[in-house]
């Protein structure tokens, strides 16, 4: 039976594990704005053309740059 | 020529674009600035944009852009507005009130495609906020502002956003809490769960004991952290002598917690640590539902937000942009065509033609003169002029109106509160069982004494009671916002429901701003007289002469010889041979005298000869009699107007006649009006539109300010309601009266449960099993009993709504459904 203390040392973390992401989450602003996450993930799928390599290239660039800043 | 001009939609923004549409790239635009917009996302690849959503586009009435960020390049008003700034790097957070759709995001975060200086964008939809990392080395503030601008996103940069920093922070904290007690919640339930199914006394001690410890620690954060709000507040309304809810939630919680340690650590039970967690994890579920408001909009703005951060100081000739809050007695400024006057001053240069439109809610501009006072609040329209102030802005007329609330505290509407009147005899009515309960066991079984009186207070803890009005009002306030009517706060639903007088604005308020009724009166007009007055009225930026231009739509105008325009006179000019003066009669008769007219009238002369003239009156709302009708029987109406008193004959016949009607009111007498009613004892619902009518909105119990753009220009108030659903007031009345009879019915169910509970914890019987089933059980039934039956009352009286309301009320209510959104 005392096999119970450990398997509710376990569940302890894993709950704790996930009460860490909603505070994490909470703190990132992920609940600020429900709609345009929801917008946004279809907006890649419109690139196409040959053109538009140079500006992916130029986005990774400028996304490289703000993670360094 | 009519057939030829087939209707064109404008590719940018929708709109019709007449008989000439701007051709570009064979699409047909409605203006030069749409079809711009879309050859710079063209140039740039972009047109994807107009893939996401058809005729996406904002149309921006036009207006010179080229200084109104001028302000920008002074560094101390920059500095303010970044969030961060190192290096190059700047970021900054930028209200943009016309983001309205999928596209608008897609563009504004493909900002960098136009501009490289700019790093990344990110688009708050909820908010209408944009987040810009820029290269400050490559892109100036000030450029950024008119890359937007450039693309019809303008924004709406004021001091009142610079000084205010949102209370996110208390709604994140909030957040904390419900987590954390959520997640305490669910554990001390799982460890508790062994003591309630038979045979737990089979249960070894030493499990019950770790069991009992574990829940007690549990309860800890949930006690100091996400309950501190409830102690705290008890806390501090027991110091100024009051009773609110927090009070007897307060005394249930703090008897859990200490009944339960007792049990815990003297291992005579396993105490009610569930309930605990449980009753502080519901309460603060509904006090996120009732913190729950339309963030996009505001409520509070005050002059602040009307006036520009900064205009152009003349010294010595040189323009400098100077913040208004630097700008002094004596300094000479300079305001452009649609540029707001900032402080009270006198007209030095140039001709104005000011707009007072946000001060008086009457839309026709005076004409001023060098050496002429002009007040602040108004919009010249026109050329430049030149003024030099005489008053300090925070001590001119207009912003004097927000002076007098300073330092005046909305809290004290609180203390009215159904709920915190209830809670004050509810508390002294357990306390007194809880007592007559102690000493009856103190008499008969002086064990049970104690156990009786902390059961009473443990049972009786008003968690449903609670949590009933914030779900009942809350979900009000989302339904209603759904029919075009959006809610400052849920309080104002009780509020609502305890009007019994209602005080309308004239002006912008029950006449429609933009909507003028013409007649003529004279001789017939012939087909030549039409397009003689059509030509002539096309050369003048007067607002009678667009009036009427836009009357005689559908004729073509013809070319006009000698065209004079003399201010606040009239225009004439030569068609066909004929000469033509429209204006004034002292202009027409040429100073001769005649019978003055209250009515807005312009008159018509051809060759010498006069002709009759136009009327211009202003056109009611759609829908007004109806509602006047259906209000006349329960409501004091009154009415205050800013204008003279020529519609007096047609506003007797809308309104009954006991109903009071004042015109000629100042702001100031508006104010006043409203203080006298309050005095009275009368409880204002006020309806308004303009900033005229600031002070009285904010006097008056409930202020309603009546806006066709919603995020545009309201003043300070408690509800802001679309224009087009005015008539549709009556049902927001009744609902909210069906709303606070929902929340009294929900009252008396939680009643219920507490003298089930009673029943036990008197006779010193209560055990945990019940009180941790009937405190979920009676929470989640007031709950849901308050959420469905106010869906239940604003479904029926929107299904009444639909089948009235047309084809285009509906197209509009789906946008907004989708544009403002509860957070």
């Amino acid at each position: 039976m005392s096999v119970l203390f450990v398997l509710i040392g376990v569940s302890m973390l894993v709950a704790g594990g996930f009460l860490v992401g909603f505070l994490w989450a909470v703190k990132k602003g992920q609940y600020d704005d429900s709609y345009s996450p929801s917008v946004r993930i279809l907006f890649d799928d419109q690139e196409n053309e040959a053109q538009k390599e140079e500006k992916k290239q130029i986005e990774k660039d400028t996304t490289k740059k703000n993670h360094k800043s | 020529m009519q057939e030829e001009s087939k209707k064109h939609i404008c590719v940018h923004c929708g709109d019709d674009c007449g008989s000439h549409p701007v051709i570009w790239d064979e699409k047909p635009f409605c203006c030069n600035g749409c079809s711009t917009v879309y050859q710079i996302l063209h140039e740039n690849e972009l047109c994807t944009y107009y893939d996401f959503e058809s005729n996406p586009g904002i149309k921006i009435e036009a207006g010179k852009y080229k200084e109104k960020f001028a302000f920008l390049d002074d560094n101390e008003i920059a500095e303010q507005l970044y969030e961060f700034a190192e290096g190059n790097i700047r970021k900054i957070t930028l209200y943009i009130p016309s983001i309205h759709c999928s596209s608008c995001i897609w563009l504004l975060e493909h900002l960098n495609i136009l501009n490289q200086g700019v790093i990344k964008s990110m688009v708050n939809f909820v908010k209408k906020e944009v987040a810009i990392t820029f290269n400050s080395d490559e892109i100036s503030i000030r450029e950024l502002a008119e890359l937007l601008s450039s693309i019809h996103y303008i924004p709406e940069i004021t001091l009142d956003k610079l000084q205010l920093k949102q209370n996110e922070e208390v709604n994140k904290s909030l957040l904390y809490k419900i987590g954390i007690a959520g997640f305490c919640f669910g554990n001390i339930m799982l460890l508790s769960l062994p003591e309630y199914v038979p045979g737990h006394e089979y249960l070894e001690t030493h499990f019950k004991e770790f069991f009992g410890m574990m829940n007690f620690f549990l309860v800890l954060p949930v006690f100091f952290y996400s309950g501190s709000d409830y102690l705290l507040s008890a806390g501090k309304a027991i110091k100024h002598k009051f009773i609110n809810i927090d009070v007897p939630i307060s005394m249930g919680i703090l008897m859990l917690f200490i009944q339960s340690s007792i049990e815990i650590f003297s291992g005579s039970g396993a105490g009610y640590m569930d309930s605990l967690t449980g009753l502080i994890f519901f309460l603060l579920i509904g006090k996120w539902y009732q913190n729950r408001t339309y963030q996009a909009l505001s409520f509070e703005r005050d002059y602040r937000s009307y006036f520009p951060v900064a205009v152009s100081k003349l010294e010595n000739g040189i323009e400098i942009s100077t913040p208004i809050e630097k700008l002094e007695k004596g300094d000479i400024i300079l305001i452009r065509n649609q540029e707001l006057i900032p402080a009270d001053g006198i007209l030095m240069k140039g001709e104005a033609q000011i707009d007072y439109s946000f001060v008086t809610g009457e839309s026709k501009p005076v004409f001023k003169e060098s050496g002429d006072a002009v007040f602040a609040g108004g919009k010249q329209m026109g050329s430049a002029i030149e003024l030099t102030i005489e008053k300090d802005v925070i001590q001119s007329r207009l912003t004097q109106l927000w002076n007098q609330f300073e330092g005046e505290d909305s809290s004290n509407t609180k203390l009215n509160s159904l709920i915190d009147q209830i809670s004050k005899y509810f508390t002294i009515v357990i306390i007194a069982i809880g007592l007559f309960a102690g000493i009856y066991w103190l008499i008969n079984d002086s064990g049970k004494a104690v156990f009786a009186f902390t059961s009473v207070l443990i049972v009786a803890c008003p968690c449903a009671l609670a949590l009933s009005a914030p779900f009942a009002m809350g979900n009000t306030m989302r339904l209603m916002g759904r029919m075009g009517i959006y809610l400052k706060s849920s309080a104002v639903v009780e509020k609502l429901n305890s009007i019994t007088t209602i005080v309308f604005d004239k002006t912008g308020t029950i006449t429609q701003a933009d909507e003028v009724k013409v007649k003529f009166h004279g001789d017939a007009l012939s087909d030549d007289d039409k397009i003689a007055v059509k030509s002539l009225t096309r050369h003048s930026t007067h607002v009678l002469s667009s009036t009427l231009y836009e009357f005689y739509k559908s004729i073509p105008p013809e070319t006009v010889a000698d065209y004079t325009e003399l201010p606040s006179m009239g225009i004439s000019g030569t068609i066909n041979g004929r000469k033509i003066k429209l204006g004034s009669a002292k202009f027409i008769r040429e100073g001769k005298t005649e019978t003055s007219s209250l009515n807005t009238e312009v008159y018509l002369s051809a060759d010498g000869k006069i002709k009759g003239h136009f009327s211009l009156s202003n056109q009611y709302r759609t829908g007004l009699s109806e509602l006047i009708n259906e209000l006349a029987p329960k409501y004091d109406l009154h009415i205050l107007s800013g204008d003279n008193d020529s519609e007096m004959e047609n506003l007797k016949q809308i309104f009954p006649t006991t109903s009071i009607i004042r015109f000629n009111q100042s702001p100031n007498d508006k104010l006043e009006y409203i203080n006298n009613l309050k005095k009275q004892n009368k409880c204002v619902l006020m309806i308004g539109d303009g900033l005229n009518d600031a002070g009285a909105l904010k006097t008056s119990d409930v202020g309603i300010s009546i806006a066709d753009d919603i995020y545009h220009f309201s003043p300070a108030c408690d509800a802001i309601l679309e224009a087009s659903k005015f008539q549709e007031l009556k049902y927001f009345l009744k609902i909210s009266a069906k709303s606070v009879w929902i929340v009294k019915l929900s009252f008396i169910l939680s009643f219920l449960y507490n003298l089930f509970g009673l029943y036990f914890a008197v006779q010193g019987i209560l055990s945990p099993i019940v009180a941790a089933l009937l405190m979920p059980i009676s929470s989640i039934s007031v709950v849901a009993f308050a959420t469905f039956t106010t869906n239940y009352i604003a479904k029926s009286k929107e299904i009444n709504n639909k089948t009235k309301s047309n084809i285009k009320e509906a197209k509009t209510s789906v946008f907004l459904k989708k544009s403002v959104q509860l957070n």
